[in-house]
């Protein structure tokens, strides 16, 4: 009787075994484009895959929130698209959940079959200059989450009414976001989403000259014809660039030949130079193209409080040792991101990426030795470095799914014996019992129609939560 | 006086599928009305280029109306751009575009915005 018994149950043991074996569990940390086209694209590749999106935010869609400009309202619609993603049978956002102190990469890995880390870059390159660490120094993202609501930047209060002048360091897009939120007339700024600390803010700033100070010339400007297009068409702004800036060497014309998108940038900055606007209001903005020089050093005002003058070396490739000196209480370097390493993950600190193949994240890279950590992967700005659009994670996410699904398909990812992994349900039992409120999509939802109501009272698409605290209680409400 | 005109869009694993588009109607909004999975991100709006196509006959590129400058602008960032591409939302169905064919884009490994091909580590 008893062996009979014993039968039965390893029989039962097994069934249970071959239904669960073919589902996939994956856990995606990072709820911006990198994550959600990842996660859409596995639940479609894997038709009995669980996904779940983990954020250190209440709120998802990372830089679509919190770095696409106020003014650019249409390049957040591609949120609709991601929400639905989180709201579909086989998704769930968990959000308030960070990777490291609410849980760690190696407990992920033992609750998930699949863990893709598409967390971004919240740190920033440096200059590596004296004076960099001065007051009214900021880096471009940390003044864009400011003028986002990012919970993060809340306290950070620049001060913009210590000058007229600020310098911003680079000419990618961000920059040029960063100048155009600064010399934009307030009347368009006061029905977007810019929080409203920032209004408030740039309602009292004293603000009328921008510097763009790039390294190099126009030919290699990082910018796209889009955002030039828009602030060289801004009204009252007087744009200044120098037509010998714009002399195209034979290496230069090569270039731009190569590339569409950099001829017609260049194309627009020799328009720009050539016949400038004619401009009479008093009220005149500047914004000042400042190519071929690279900051030398920041130098402190009198009070050693802030930054007063900021000195640049003319052309980059070889220094010639001309200096100019701006004065300026406002720099912002908008020089590029950098991703933050985790605990127990491989780390290219030169590049500032996490080291991989196609997605798969390596574990050493000798020679000619790559080790691959199984069910480990990449996407995103942690995959290939901080720079493309938002689409650009559209082909990124595509690549590391075939990965991932090759890896399955080889029986890397699933081995052979029967101890599954619990995926969901392990991660809501460790956050239980570590009593971590993760907000979940309902969640989210909550804070959005706050923030919707909120806005229809000033005209605006959303008024911004902007503390940590109140972002909970909306979400909890 | 056609009110539908025949569209073919080829996939980039080859596969073709003809739909019948009312005139007037975007390239884009057929597409998703016929579940042919063409990306969308701004629904319309001129502010990415998910929504790339390719006219593979050079006639029938010849009879769309010139893209404008915010076209050409986001039409800058598609991947895989060709001589005769457009954005799916900014090709509006006429009788003249009957038997047309578009090719969605094979995604490319060049993720640069620049088209800077970066060397594989």
């Amino acid at each position: 009787m008893v062996r009979l018994s014993f039968r039965q149950t390893r029989l039962i043991s097994r069934g249970f075994c071959s239904l669960r074996s073919n589902q996939i569990s994956v856990c995606v940390v990072g709820s911006g484009p990198a994550g959600f086209y990842t996660a859409e694209k596995m639940l479609k590749a894997h038709k009995t895959a669980e996904v779940d999106i983990l954020d250190r935010l209440a709120t998802p869609f990372g830089l679509v929130r919190s770095g696409v400009a106020p003014d650019h309202q249409e390049t957040k619609i591609v949120v609709n698209q991601f929400s639905r993603v989180a709201k579909s049978e086989r998704c769930s956002f968990f959000g308030n959940t960070t990777l490291g102190s609410s849980i760690s990469l190696v407990e992920l890995r033992e609750i998930y079959d699949v863990v893709v880390l598409a967390y971004g870059a919240e740190s920033d390159r440096s200059l590596g200059i004296p004076g960099e660490d001065l007051n009214g120094i900021y880096s471009a993202r940390e003044f864009v989450w400011w003028y986002n609501g990012h919970p993060d930047s809340f306290n950070m209060t620049p001060d913009l009414k210590n000058t007229d002048t600020t310098v911003i360091l680079g000419l990618g897009n961000v920059a040029l976001d960063v100048a155009r939120i600064l010399l934009r007339p307030l009347s368009e700024l006061e029905k977007t989403d810019i929080a409203d600390h920032a209004l408030v803010s740039l309602a009292e700033s004293t603000i009328r000259k921008v510097y763009l100070v790039a390294r190099r010339g126009p030919a290699q400007a990082a910018c796209t014809a889009k955002e030039l297009r828009e602030i060289l068409g801004m009204k009252n702004l007087r744009v200044m660039i120098q037509e010998a800036d714009l002399v195209a060497s034979p290496a230069d014309e090569e270039e731009l030949k190569k590339s569409r998108i950099q001829k017609r940038v260049y194309e627009l900055l020799s328009k720009a130079a050539a016949s400038p606007r004619d401009h009479s209001s008093a009220e005149q903005k500047e914004l000042h193209f400042a190519f071929y020089r690279k900051p030398d050093r920041l130098l402190p005002s009198e009070d050693a409080s802030r930054v007063e003058n900021c000195t640049s070396g003319n052309r980059i490739a070889v220094g010639i040792g001309q200096f100019e000196d701006i004065t300026c209480g406002l720099v912002l370097k908008s020089i590029g991101y950098k991703s933050l390493p985790v605990e127990g993950l491989p780390f290219d600190y030169r590049k500032g990426i996490v080291p991989n193949f196609m997605g798969r994240v390596l574990r050493s890279q000798q020679q000619d030795h790559e080790v691959v950590e199984h069910g480990l992967y990449v996407a995103g700005w942690l995959k290939r470095g901080p720079t493309g659009i938002i689409a650009t994670n559209l082909y990124c996410a595509e690549e590391t799914v075939a990965s991932i699904s090759e890896d399955i398909e080889k029986g890397l990812i699933k081995p052979a014996s029967c101890s599954p992994k619990p995926g969901r349900k392990g991660l809501l039992q460790l956050l239980e019992n570590r009593n971590i409120k993760f907000v979940p999509f309902s969640g989210w939802e909550k804070i959005d129609a706050m923030e919707t109501m909120l806005g229809a009272q000033g005209s605006k698409p959303r008024e911004k939560i902007t503390t940590w605290k109140e972002l909970i209680k909306a979400a909890n409400d | 006086m056609l009110c539908r005109i025949s569209v073919t869009f080829v996939d980039k694993d080859g596969d073709e599928k003809t739909i019948q588009v009312p005139v007037g109607m975007s390239m884009l909004e057929a597409a998703h009305e016929n579940d042919i999975e063409l990306e969308g991100a701004c629904e319309g709006s001129l502010a990415c280029s998910t929504c790339h196509v390719i006219v593979m006959d050079v006639e029938y590129y010849n009879k769309l109306e010139d893209p404008t400058d915010e076209e050409n602008d986001m039409l800058d960032l598609a991947f895989g751009l060709t001589e005769t591409s457009r954005l799916g939302c900014q090709v509006i169905a006429k009788p003249e575009l009957d038997g047309m064919r578009l090719a969605l884009p094979v995604a490319t490994r060049n993720f640069a915005v620049d088209g800077y091909v970066p060397k594989p580590h």
